[in-house]
C-alpha cells in the first residue's frame, strides 16, 4: 500500500461525498448524532411551517431559513462523507493487496486441495510455493522463504521469513519469491488485520471511543438545555407579550446547539485513523489512536529504534600475557556460528585486521556450537577439546568462576562508559580479553526526544547492554532514562511499574517474547515483520516495521484530540455572537427600544436571523479542511498549548462569528435576499 | 461609585482573604474523622455520645451510594419533622403571640425550603412563626442543612483527592463534626457579638408602642366570615383604617441570625430580613454578616487545595469565584449609583442613586454589595429590596443565582457546584492539550460527564421549566384576556416575568431571596417553589456524589509537562469563561425578555 495523501478537494472523493451527504439524511442514520438529529427535525418542522401560513413572515424568508437549516445538516453529512471517502480511498489501496487468491490447503489425509482464500479458516494449513501469493495472514510452521511484501509496505527489497523465531509471520497478499513454506492460517476471513483496518478507515464499523462518547453526552446535554431554553422562551413571550414564530425559534435553536462540533465530530475521528494509515500504521481501534495521545512514557528498544541496529566490532583488547592475535583467533572461533550482525562483524574484523582466515563450519566436524540464549547471554564453540565463549562481562564472569582479571573489568568499564559494548572472550574458563563493539546512533533523534520532553513525554531505552553502555548511548541519543541488561520479562515488569505510578506507556516490539509487554502497554506497536503473537498482542501494527515511528503515532494521537477539543471550544464560543444577532431580532418587533442590543448593527430582524443561520451552516464547510487535516501539533508544554489554543479557538471562536455574521448580513442585504 | 465604597470593598476582600487560609486549615481538621481540634476536650465526649445514639461506627467509611442514602434519609426525616412542627404550631409551646398552625402547602414549602438550605419564605416571619417554630423547626435546619452542604462538598473533594478508593467518607461523621466543631462554636461567639451590636435575644411577647404620628390607610374590607368583600364588578372593597400603634417584634433573634448568615441560609427572622434594625443594627453587624456569608465557602477552596495537594488549584478556583463576584458587585453598584433617569427628571438628586427599596443606613454601596454577596452565595438574606433595584442592578442577583450559586456559593454547595464547572472546563478545553481530559490525574470519562451534565440540566430545567409553567398557568400569571391578576403575580410584562424568573431561580439555586412582587403564599406557588428547592438540592447532590464515587475509584495518572494545568491565571480565565458560556448563556434569552428589556424601557421613560 502506498502512503498516498489525497488533496482535500480531490474530485474523486468530493463528488461521491456530495451524494453520500444526501443519503445520510435518513433519520435512522442521524439518530446516532443527537445534535444533527435535532437540527434535521428542526428543518423538517420549518419545512412544514412554510406552507401553513401561521408564521407571520414572508415566504421568501421562511424558505431561506428552511433551506439553510437543511444545508446545515447536509454540510455535516458531507464532512462525514468526505472523511469516509478519504478513508475508502485508503482502504481501496489496502484492498488491492488482498486480491482474490487461492490457497493449497493440506487435507487431513495429507493431500492438497485448491481453496479460495476467503474460505480459509483459522488453523488451516496451506502450502505456498515460490511465485504464489500467500492466501491469508498466518505463521510459517515449516520452511523458510524470501517474501516480497511490497504490496503492504511499499518496500521493494524482499525479506526472509522462516519458521520459529521472531520472523515467522506472513501477511496475506504478499508473494513468496523463493522456496516453499507451510503456513498455519491465524485468522478467519473478514477478521484479518487488513479487514479490520478497512472497516475502521471506511468508518462503517467504527465504534465511538470513550472520549467521543463523553463528548457526545455533553453535546447532547447542551442540546437538551437549549431545547428547554427555546421552549420556555415561547412561554415567556406569551407572558411578556411577544409572539415568537416557530421558525425563528428553530433557527435560534440550531444556531445555539453545538452543530459545528456535532457535525464534524465523526469526520475528525475518521480522519485521525486515516492519517495513521497514511503513515503505514494500522490501528486496531480508534481508542488506540487516542491512547497514543495520552502516552507519557515511551519504551524504545535500543536496537533498531535508537541505534542503526548493528554494532560493529572495532578492536580487540587482550589481557596482559595474551597477544591480540590470540584474542582475535579465540574471538573468531567463538563467533563462527553467531549469525548476528555483531557476530559477523567480529569475524570480519579478525580477518581484516589480523589476517585470520575465515574457517568454514564444515571444516570443523568435531566442533559443538553453543548458540546465544537470552538466559546464558553467551555464545561460543567447543572445538578440539577447548571451550571458547564470548558474551557480556557478567555472563563470562559467571562462566569463569565468578572473577575476571582486573584489567578486563577496567577495560569493560572504559568501553561501556564510552558508549561501546564490551564482549569478553574466554577460553577454557580463562578470560583472554575484550571485544570492543560500537553502536551507531540514528541521526536526528535527540531533537525529536527534546520535542517529547517539552510535551511531558519521557523516553526510556531498553537494552540488554550493561548500565554503562546504556547510559552512554542514552546520553548520546538524548533519552531521559534507560533500562540496562533487560531481559524480555524485565520489559513487562517495567511497564507494570510505570503504569502503577500512573503513567501510560507505549512500546514497540516484534518478538513473541515481546507479546506480553505489547499487550500490557497502553499502546503497543507491533512490527509487521514480527511474529503473529506480537501482532495480536499489540494494538497497532507498523507496516514499515520502523520502530522510530512510535513517535509519529504519538503525535497523530495528540493531534486528533487537540482537533476535537479546538472545534468543541470554537463551537461553544460561537454562541455569543449568535445570541447578539438573533435575540435582538426576535424582540425588535415588539420592543423597538431594544435596538442598542443589536451590537452588530445588522440591517433588519430577518437579515439578522438569516445571517446567523447561514454563518452557522457555512462554518461547518469552512472547518472541514481543518477537521480532516487536524490542528497542527506543536511540541510545547500543556500550559502553552492551552494558552495558544484558547486564544485561537476560544477567543477566536467568540470574535469570528461577529465578523462573519456582519459580512453575511451585508452581502444578503446587498443582493436583496433579506 | 465613591471612594467610600471602594475602601469598604477593599476592606471586605482583604478580611475575607485573611480568614480564608486559617479557616481552611481548621476545616481540614474538622472534615477529617480523626482530626484534632482545640475543642476536643469539650466536644469529643458529645461527639462520641452522638455516634452511640445514632448507632454509627465513626471508623467506618461508606461508598457513594450509602453516603447518598444516608443524606437522603436524613433530609427526608428532618423535613418531615419540620412539617409536623409547623402543622402543629398552635398546640406546641413557646407561642406567646398565639400563632395559628400553618397550611399544608405553606408547611410543605417552608419545610422543603429550610431542609434544602434555601430559606425561601412564603410567609411573614414575625406574624406567622412561634418562637418554638423559629428555633426548633427552622433554626435547626439552618445548622443541619449547612452541615449537609459542607459534608457533600467534603465528600466530593475526597473523591477528587483519593484514588482507587471505594469510599468517600461517612455522612454521619461529617454531619456531626461540622455541626459540633465548626458551626455551633462559631455561632455561639458570633451571636454574642451580634447582641453587643444591639440585636435582640429574648423570649418576651411582642411590644406594642403608640405612634407619635398616627395615620389612616386603606385596607381591604373583610366580611363576617373573614373573606375579602367584593363589589359588583368583582373588585375588592377598601375601607379606611386608623393606625395609631405599632407592634415591635421580639424573640430569640441573634442565635438564629448567626447561623442564618454563617450557614448561608438567609431566612429572615423578620420579613424585612437584614434591613430590619433589630436584625442588622449597625454597620459593623452588616459587615460581619456579609463576611460570614463568604467565610466558609471561601475557606472550602483552601481546603480543596490542601486536600488535592495543589494549593494553586484551590486559589485558581477562589480567583474564578472572585472575578465573577467582583464583576457582579461593580455592575450592580454602577447601575444603582447611576440611579433611575425618570426619578432624576422628577427632581431627585442624581448623586443619591437609586435609593428606592434601600435602607438609608446602608445606602447604595452596601446594598449592592449585600445583594451581590447574598446571591453569589446561596444565602438569600437581604438588606435591601431587590425588586426595587434598577433593571441591570437587579439582573446581577438574578444571574448570580442562575449560574447555580457557585460564586463562593452556599456553604459546601458553592464548591461542589463550581467543581462541576471545573470538570466541564477541564473536559472541553482539556482535549486541546492533546490528551484525553484529566482533572488532577483523573481521566474524565463518559460516566463523569453524564453526571456533570445532569447537574447543569437539572438547574436549567427547574428554573426555566417552572418559570415557563408559571407564565402559562392560570395560577401563575394574570388572566390573558382580562389582564386581571389572580392570586399570582402583581405585575405583568417584563417586570412581572422577572419576578417569576427570580422566584424559581432563587428556589432552584437554594438561595431563598425574593424579588418580591409575587404573592407566593398560594397552594400552586408554594408547591412548585417547594419542588424547585428540592430539585435544586437533591437532584443535584445525587449526581454529584455519584461523580465523587466515580472519581474516587479511578487510578491517578502521573502528572508531567503535558498535563492540563488546573492552576494559575490561565485556568482561572478558562473556568470563568466556562461558567459564563455554559452557565450564563442558557439564561440570556430569558434575561433579555426581563431585565434587559426593562433597562431599555426605563431609559425611554417607562417603568413597571
Amino acid at each position: 500500500m502506498a502512503a498516498k495523501t489525497h488533496s482535500i478537494f480531490d474530485p474523486t472523493i468530493v463528488v461521491p461525498a456530495i451524494g453520500e451527504a444526501f443519503k445520510k439524511l435518513n433519520p435512522l442514520h442521524m439518530v446516532g448524532n443527537p445534535v444533527m438529529f435535532v437540527t434535521e427535525v428542526g428543518a423538517a418542522i420549518t419545512t412544514v411551517l412554510m406552507f401553513t401560513g401561521t408564521e407571520g413572515a414572508p415566504f421568501g424568508f421562511l424558505l431561506q431559513v428552511t433551506l439553510w437549516l437543511w444545508f446545515t445538516v447536509i454540510f455535516a453529512n458531507f464532512a462525514e462523507a468526505m472523511a469516509e471517502g478519504r478513508g475508502k480511498a485508503q482502504a481501496d489501496s489496502l484492498r488491492k493487496a488482498r486480491t482474490q487468491t487461492f490457497g493449497q490447503r493440506l487435507t487431513p489425509s495429507g493431500g492438497l486441495e485448491q481453496v479460495p482464500a476467503d474460505q480459509l479458516r483459522k488453523e488451516d494449513v496451506v502450502m505456498v510455493k515460490a511465485g504464489e501469493l500467500i492466501p491469508g495472514d498466518g505463521e510459517i510452521i515449516e520452511g523458510a522463504a524470501t517474501v516480497d511484501e511490497s504490496a503492504i509496505t511499499g518496500e521493494s527489497a524482499p525479506v526472509v521469513r522462516e519458521a520459529g523465531g521472531d520472523r515467522s509471520a506472513v501477511t496475506g497478499g504478499t508473494r513468496v519469491l523463493s522456496d516453499v513454506i507451510k503456513i498455519r492460517i491465524t485468522s478467519n476471513p473478514g477478521e484479518t488485520f487488513l479487514d479490520r483496518m478497512i472497516g475502521l478507515v471506511e468508518g462503517a464499523k467504527r465504534q465511538k471511543t470513550p472520549n467521543e462518547i463523553a463528548l457526545t453526552i455533553l453535546l447532547s446535554a447542551l442540546t437538551i438545555i437549549f431545547l428547554i431554553v427555546l421552549i420556555s422562551l415561547k412561554a415567556y413571550g406569551i407572558y411578556v407579550g411577544v409572539t415568537f414564530s416557530i421558525t425563528v425559534l428553530v433557527a435560534l435553536l440550531v444556531c445555539l446547539i453545538p452543530t459545528t462540533i456535532g457535525g464534524l465530530l465523526s469526520a475528525i475521528g475518521i480522519a485521525g485513523i486515516d492519517r495513521l494509515v497514511q503513515k503505514n500504521v494500522l490501528a486496531m481501534s480508534g481508542r488506540a489512536v487516542e491512547a497514543a495521545g495520552d502516552v507519557d512514557v515511551l519504551l524504545l528498544d535500543k536496537t533498531g529504534t535508537i541505534t542503526l541496529g548493528n554494532r560493529q566490532a572495532t578492536a580487540f583488547v587482550p589481557v596482559p600475557g595474551v597477544t591480540e592475535q590470540e584474542l582475535a583467533e579465540a574471538a573468531q572461533l567463538s563467533s563462527l556460528a553467531d549469525e548476528t550482525p555483531e557476530g559477523r562483524s567480529i569475524v570480519v574484523l579478525a580477518k581484516q585486521k589480523y589476517g585470520i582466515r575465515g574457517r568454514e563450519l564444515h571444516d570443523m566436524p568435531n566442533a559443538t556450537f553453543v548458540p546465544f540464549s537470552a538466559q546464558t547471554r553467551m555464545s561460543g564453540v567447543d572445538y578440539n577439546g577447548q571451550s571458547y565463549r564470548k558474551g557480556a562481562a557478567g555472563a563470562i564472569r559467571d562462566w569463569v568462576g565468578g572473577r575476571l582479571p582486573k584489567e578486563i573489568e577496567e577495560e569493560v568499564e572504559s568501553i561501556s562508559s564510552n558508549g561501546g559494548t564490551p564482549l569478553v572472550v574466554a577460553m577454557k574458563e580463562k578470560a583472554l580479553g575484550v571485544i570492543y563493539l560500537k553502536d551507531i546512533v540514528k541521526g536526528g533523534l535527540s531533537e525529536r526526544f527534546e520535542r517529547f520532553r517539552a510535551i511531558g513525554i519521557r523516553t526510556v531505552m531498553i537494552t540488554g547492554d550493561n548500565a554503562l553502555t546504556a547510559a552512554a548511548i542514552a546520553k548520546e541519543a538524548g533519552l531521559d532514562d534507560f533500562l540496562a541488561q533487560a531481559k524480555p520479562e524485565d520489559k513487562l515488569a517495567l511497564i507494570r511499574k510505570e503504569q502503577e505510578a500512573g503513567h501510560l506507556v507505549a512500546m514497540t516490539g516484534d518478538g513473541t517474547n515481546d507479546a506480553p509487554a505489547l499487550a500490557q502497554a497502553d499502546v503497543g506497536v507491533a512490527m509487521n515483520t514480527g511474529t503473529q503473537a506480537a501482532k495480536e498482542a499489540g494494538n497497532m501494527v507498523d507496516l514499515d516495521s520502523n520502530p522510530t515511528k512510535l513517535l509519529e503515532v504519538v503525535e497523530i494521537g495528540k493531534q486528533l484530540l487537540i482537533t476535537r477539543g479546538a472545534l468543541t471550544t470554537f463551537s461553544i464560543a460561537n454562541d455569543v455572537a449568535k445570541y447578539f444577532a438573533i435575540i435582538p431580532a426576535m424582540l425588535l418587533g415588539t420592543f423597538p427600544l431594544i435596538a442598542p442590543l443589536n451590537v452588530m448593527r445588522l440591517q433588519s430582524p430577518t437579515s439578522a436571523i438569516l445571517s446567523a443561520v447561514i454563518f452557522n451552516a457555512l462554518v461547518i464547510i469552512a472547518l472541514i479542511p481543518l477537521a480532516l487535516r487536524g490542528v497542527k501539533f506543536r511540541p510545547l508544554g500543556a500550559a502553552r498549548i492551552l494558552r495558544r489554543n484558547l486564544l485561537i479557538y476560544g477567543l477566536g471562536g467568540i470574535l469570528v462569528p461577529f465578523i462573519g455574521i456582519k459580512m453575511i448580513d451585508m452581502i444578503i442585504t446587498a443582493v436583496h435576499l433579506a | 461609585m465613591n471612594a467610600n465604597g471602594w475602601i469598604q470593598l477593599a476592606l471586605y476582600v482583604g478580611v475575607l482573604l485573611l480568614i480564608t487560609k486559617p479557616l481552611g486549615l481548621y476545616l481540614l481538621r474538622v472534615l477529617d474523622a480523626r482530626g484534632k481540634t482545640f475543642l476536643d476536650p469539650i466536644m469529643r465526649p458529645i461527639e462520641r455520645l452522638t455516634y452511640k445514639l445514632l448507632c454509627v461506627d465513626p471508623e467506618k467509611e461508606h461508598d457513594w451510594k450509602r453516603y447518598t442514602a444516608a443524606m437522603l434519609i436524613f433530609g427526608f426525616v428532618t423535613m418531615l419533622f419540620t412539617y409536623a412542627i409547623l402543622r402543629l404550631q398552635d398546640i406546641l409551646p413557646l407561642n406567646p403571640q398565639k400563632m395559628a398552625a400553618l397550611s399544608e402547602h405553606l408547611s410543605f414549602n417552608t419545610a422543603a425550603s429550610f431542609t434544602t438550605n434555601t430559606n425561601w419564605q412564603s410567609y411573614v416571619g414575625e406574624s406567622t412563626m412561634s418562637y418554638f417554630s423559629q428555633m426548633v423547626g427552622l433554626a435547626s435546619h439552618n445548622f443541619l442543612s449547612a452541615a449537609v452542604g459542607i459534608s457533600i462538598a467534603a465528600a466530593l473533594v475526597r473523591g477528587i483527592a483519593r484514588h482507587t478508593s471505594k469510599t468517600i467518607g461517612n455522612f454521619w461523621v461529617d454531619l456531626t463534626r461540622v455541626t459540633y466543631y465548626l458551626l455551633l462554636p462559631i455561632c455561639v461567639i458570633y451571636a454574642v457579638v451580634l447582641v453587643s451590636q444591639g440585636m435582640i435575644q429574648n423570649f418576651k411577647p411582642y411590644d406594642t408602642v403608640s405612634l407619635t404620628e398616627p395615620f389612616t390607610t386603606q385596607v381591604p374590607k373583610v366580611d363576617d366570615k373573614g373573606n375579602p368583600a367584593v363589589d359588583a364588578q368583582g373588585k375588592p372593597v377598601m375601607e379606611d383604617k386608623k393606625i395609631d400603634s405599632q407592634t415591635i417584634v421580639q424573640g430569640p433573634m441573634a442565635s438564629q441570625i448567626a447561623i442564618k448568615m454563617l450557614g448561608t441560609n438567609g431566612g429572615g427572622y423578620t420579613n424585612a430580613n437584614a434591613a430590619h434594625p433589630y436584625e442588622n443594627p449597625t454597620p459593623l453587624s452588616n459587615f460581619l454578616q456579609i463576611l460570614s456569608i463568604f467565610a466558609i465557602p471561601s475557606a472550602l477552596t483552601y481546603y480543596l487545595g490542601r486536600m488535592v495537594k495543589n494549593q494553586g488549584h484551590g486559589w485558581a478556583v477562589w480567583s474564578a469565584m472572585f472575578v465573577v463576584f467582583l464583576t457582579g458587585v461593580l455592575v450592580s453598584w454602577h447601575y444603582e449609583a447611576a440611579g433611575n433617569p425618570i426619578m432624576h427628571q422628577l427632581g431627585v438628586d442624581p448623586a443619591s442613586g437609586n435609593m428606592e427599596g434601600k435602607e438609608v443606613r446602608f445606602g447604595i454601596f452596601n446594598s449592592a454589595l449585600f445583594a451581590t454577596i447574598t446571591t453569589d452565595a446561596s444565602c438569600g438574606a437581604v438588606n435591601s429590596m431587590h425588586d426595587s433595584f434598577t433593571p441591570l442592578g437587579g439582573l446581577v442577583p438574578l444571574l448570580n443565582m442562575e449560574l447555580g450559586e457557585i460564586i463562593f456559593g452556599g456553604v459546601g454547595a458553592g464548591l461542589y457546584g463550581m467543581l462541576i464547572f471545573v470538570v466541564l472546563a477541564v473536559f472541553i478545553a482539556g482535549l486541546m492539550v492533546g490528551r484525553t481530559p484529566e482533572f488532577l490525574g483523573k481521566k474524565i470519562e463518559p460516566y463523569d460527564i453524564k453526571m456533570a451534565a445532569l447537574v447543569i440540566l437539572v438547574l436549567g430545567f427547574s428554573i426555566l421549566g417552572f418559570s415557563a409553567w408559571a407564565c402559562l398557568s392560570k395560577w401563575g400569571a394574570p388572566d390573558p384576556v382580562t389582564q386581571q391578576l389572580t392570586d399570582g403575580t402583581n405585575n405583568n410584562g417584563p417586570h412581572g416575568f422577572t419576578e417569576i424568573l427570580y422566584a424559581y431561580s432563587s428556589c432552584t439555586g437554594n438561595n431563598g431571596s425574593a424579588f418580591g412582587g409575587i404573592g407566593a403564599n398560594t397552594p400552586w406557588y408554594n408547591a412548585t417553589l417547594g419542588l424547585a428547592t428540592l430539585f435544586g438540592r437533591f437532584a443535584m447532590i445525587v449526581p454529584i456524589l455519584a461523580l465523587a464515587g466515580s472519581l474516587a475509584r479511578k487510578k491517578r495518572v502521573a502528572s508531567s509537562a503535558g498535563t492540563f494545568p488546573v492552576s494559575g491565571p490561565l485556568f482561572t480565565t478558562l473556568l470563568v469563561g466556562t461558567v459564563l458560556l455554559v452557565g450564563a448563556l442558557t439564561f440570556f434569552p430569558a434575561l433579555s425578555l426581563g431585565p434587559i428589556i426593562e433597562h431599555f424601557m426605563m431609559h425611554s421613560g417607562k417603568l413597571f
